[in-house]
């Protein structure tokens, strides 16, 4: 099935017996409970993480040197410096935003981060699995309202082979046409591994079935010591850098994320700013895809195993530091979002002071960071004042930054793989 | 682009206009009504900031002054109602949620800091139509017996002028009862914003400016020290805000009563402000809240100290706050009702440690202070 097209493959995926286990439920959130909303509310006694010292360190003159910046140098002198970067890269003062809808086609989970609120593990009856049609509707929903992308993540579910995948995206690419932006580096690693082939492969399959580009996400702190302390399970800082450049090295476009506040250090922050950078250098070099921003976030407690752990979770000053921090370090990257999700309307604003200039999606569903007790959607009317309201201009863009034009032909890098034209084909003509 | 104006500025305005300010604010000049609105209309953030920090630093150095307080709000019933169109909690006396609490209740609540190392009760309440001045010297004498160690700083100026007038008594007359009851300080509410056009406006029956103003003056000639505010962020222009902070620094002038100026930021979730200008759901920005405390922090070069209020700033923008200008951060608070009725999602109240590492953090010397700030002890 991995070449041929069988008549309708997708609906029978979906429906079929391959997934004898799975319910298909609408996701859900939890109310807390004292227990813990997930169940999983153990006492589980705080793992020792004891950061390595700098010289220890991969890029150990680097950091030091980032280090020293971030000690010498006060908040608003940083930020001040990393708005002269924006603006040297952004002089037109347009902030930027994407209406999407972040589409989170399962639950299921065996990787249990225990930073995570979302995920579900195989046997609980919260589990579930969106069917193709479910996906498709969603797709509609999201287009109706202005969408041109879909963020596509989800849990790591064993139970879902590549030809799932492989359905699920010709189906959206034949009757749901958008742009797909999905699967993170560890979901990618895990559809290899079930389907017991490289994920090189693996990616060039699920690009040619009519993945567009690839999110960030999973990326966490990209130190393995810190990845042993708060989600043991998942890929590892190297194999996150491998499956990027393999996506670029295919012409993919993707991001890149941190979430801090886990416990780690500065010097494992900038440890994973530096990394990235080095990383964007390889891609640039090799001339086809590479990341298109940067988006950095604290940890958010509730419902999670961490919650009851002893760390100190990432401040109004963590935030602006690192927002700053990573405009300046990272100087090949184009463009740094802000969270609003996570930091709220005030502090997001305040970040375009600090670096940042896109304000991320304009989520018309979120389900990950909301399980996790956070929760600040905003409609486009608001999101365009905050962004005005400083004397910035907003503006609409697909993933690959381009804006969008009144009467344009949709997504471009769509149009450039030759895929479903977007805006043409519009919600209405939609089968 | 920017230009060096002095070393010790960290951040060179990108804003030319704000050059010839950075240079009298740096030469210790008094900012004119002119500067003032330049400043609001200004989006260079961080250059406001920076020049906030420095007045700052000079004043206080890298001391952050905070209480652990207790907010009581012992009645919502008001007067002002219908009137005082960008206020969520007010209710008329019979009107659903309406609640006044007896002094046990008083006493009750504020029973609830016995195990914690609460030093100020912050009491306000709506302007009730029955309740007699009586009340509030048995509830502010009542609570100094529960609670000897525990300062009082209690009601607004819209609050006293009210008692004065049902007991057809003289402010002058109400504030020495209350002191006499042990009352230490009074709050800064009430002052809204001072336009008259303004007030028509937001607040058409409240206490007119002059009169705000008058029973301040009145309070710091009777040795009671008080705080002032500022409502933003509805229907005000950066000429009325101007024009508010000019009669503030000029009282101050005259009587050097004032403690800490606070900038609050309206809230317009369930009121009927909110919904007729068609902005429910949307607070102040966060470029406004730091702009509000710098620019309060450079205007009024005679009051001490500007404090942040974490419960409509959030605590991240508190945080922030402290590179901005401003040395005081709201307390511990425990249980906030007035904004949370308006739609705040902040927390209710912040620990005392949450409140020492937030400074901390932001590389400042935590401080806890007494109503009348001074020093308690230093973390």
């Amino acid at each position: 099935m991995v070449n041929g097209r069988p008549a309708e493959p997708a609906v029978r995926a979906a429906r079929g017996p391959a997934l004898p286990i799975l319910s298909t439920v609408a996701p859900r959130r939890r109310e807390p409970t004292p227990e813990g909303s997930a169940g999983f509310r153990t006492k589980t006694p705080r793992p020792v993480y004891e950061p390595a010292p700098v010289a220890s360190r991969p890029y150990a003159d680097q950091i030091a040197e980032w280090l020293e910046v971030l000690e010498t140098t006060p908040l608003l002198e940083l930020g001040a410096r990393a708005d002269a970067v924006r603006r040297e890269r952004h002089p037109e003062g347009i902030v930027t935003y994407i209406v999407d809808r972040n589409i989170n086609y399962t639950n299921l989970c065996v990787t249990d981060c225990r930073f995570c609120a979302f995920y579900r593990r195989p046997k609980d009856d919260e589990a579930y699995v969106l069917s193709y049609e479910e996906i498709g509707r969603k797709i509609d929903e999201a287009k109706e309202l202005g969408a041109v992308q879909i963020l596509i993540q989800g849990g790591h579910n064993p139970y879902l082979p590549l030809d799932w995948y492989l359905g699920l995206l010709r189906y959206i690419k034949e009757h749901h046409p958008i742009h797909v932006h999905g699967f993170s580096a560890s979901e990618i690693d895990l559809i290899a591994r079930v389907s017991k082939r490289p994920f090189h492969e693996v990616l060039r399959e699920l690009h040619e079935a009519g993945l567009d580009s690839m999110p960030g996400a999973g990326a966490e702190i990209l130190v393995d010591a810190v990845r042993d302390f708060i989600a043991p399970k998942k890929i590892d800082a190297s194999y996150w850098f491998e499956i990027h450049e393999a996506a670029h090295e295919i012409g993919l476009l993707t991001s890149a994320t941190m979430m801090y506040g886990v416990g780690e250090s500065w010097a494992d922050r900038i440890e994973h700013l530096v990394k990235l950078r080095a990383s964007q250098q390889r891609s640039l070099e090799r001339g086809k895809g590479r990341y298109t921003a940067f988006i950095a976030w604290s940890f958010q407690p509730l419902h999670t195993e961490m919650q009851d752990w002893d760390i100190p979770l990432g401040t109004g000053m963590d935030y602006l530091r690192v927002t700053a921090l990573s405009r300046l370090v990272l100087d090949n990257f184009d463009n740094l979002q802000v969270s609003y999700v996570t930091q709220g309307p005030k502090m997001a604003q305040i970040a375009l002071r600090f670096g940042a200039n896109d304000f991320g999606s304009l989520m018309i569903e979120e389900n990950v960071v909301s399980a996790a007790g956070t929760d600040f959607i905003m409609p486009e009317a608001e999101m365009r004042r905050l962004i005005t309201d400083p004397g910035f201009q907003p503006a609409r863009r697909y993933q690959d930054y381009t804006l969008v034009r009144e009467g344009d032909d949709g997504c471009p890098c769509c149009q450039r793989h030759g895929k479903a034209s977007l805006a043409a084909a519009g919600a209405g003509r939609d089968a | 682009m920017s230009v060096t104006i002095s070393e010790e500025l960290r951040v060179q305005p990108t804003d030319p206009r704000l050059i010839p300010i950075a240079e009298r604010v740096l030469a210790g000049e008094r900012l004119d009504r002119e500067a003032g609105i330049t400043l609001f209309e200004s989006n260079d953030l961080l250059a406001i900031g920076a020049l906030a920090d420095l007045v700052n630093r000079r004043k206080n150095g890298d001391r952050v002054f905070f209480v652990a307080n207790q907010h009581i709000n012992p009645t919502n019933v008001c007067i002002l109602r219908a009137t005082c169109v960008f206020c969520s909690f007010a209710r008329r006396p019979k009107e659903e949620g309406a609640y006044t609490m007896t002094l046990d209740e008083v006493f009750a609540e504020a029973d609830q800091i016995r195990e914690t190392p609460v030093r100020e009760f912050h009491i306000v309440g709506g302007l009730h139509p029955k309740l007699r001045l009586q009340y509030y010297e048995d509830l502010i004498r009542g609570l100094k017996e529960r609670h000897p160690g525990v300062e009082i700083k209690a009601l607004t100026a819209v609050e006293i002028a009210h008692l004065a007038r049902i007991e057809k008594i003289s402010i002058e007359d109400v504030l020495l009862r209350l002191r006499a009851a042990g009352l230490d300080s009074i709050p800064g509410g009430g002052a809204e914003v001072f336009s008259a056009g303004v007030r028509s406006t937001i607040a058409a029956r409240k206490l007119a400016a002059e009169e705000w103003l008058q029973v301040h003056r009145t309070a710091h000639r009777l040795g009671i020290p008080s705080n002032c505010t500022m409502l933003y962020g509805h229907v005000e222009t950066y000429a009325d805000r101007v024009d508010h902070l000019l009669m503030l620094r000029e009282l101050q002038d005259e009587t050097g009563g004032f403690l800490t100026y606070i900038p609050l930021a309206y809230h317009p979730d369930n009121n009927e402000l909110g919904a007729r200008l068609g902005r429910q759901g949307t607070a102040t920005t966060g470029f406004d809240d730091l702009k509000n405390l710098a620019i309060g922090r450079l205007f009024l070069d005679n009051i001490p100290h500007i404090k942040t209020h974490w419960v409509m700033n959030t605590p991240k923008v508190s945080q922030i706050a402290l590179h901005f200008g401003v040395d005081d951060l709201e307390g511990t608070v425990v249980r906030e009702r007035i904004y949370h009725d308006a739609g705040a999602t902040t927390p209710q109240g912040l620990t005392f440690s949450e409140i020492v590492r937030l400074i901390k953090d932001a590389g400042k010397r935590p401080v806890e202070r007494d109503a009348l700030y001074r020093e308690v002890r230093e973390w």
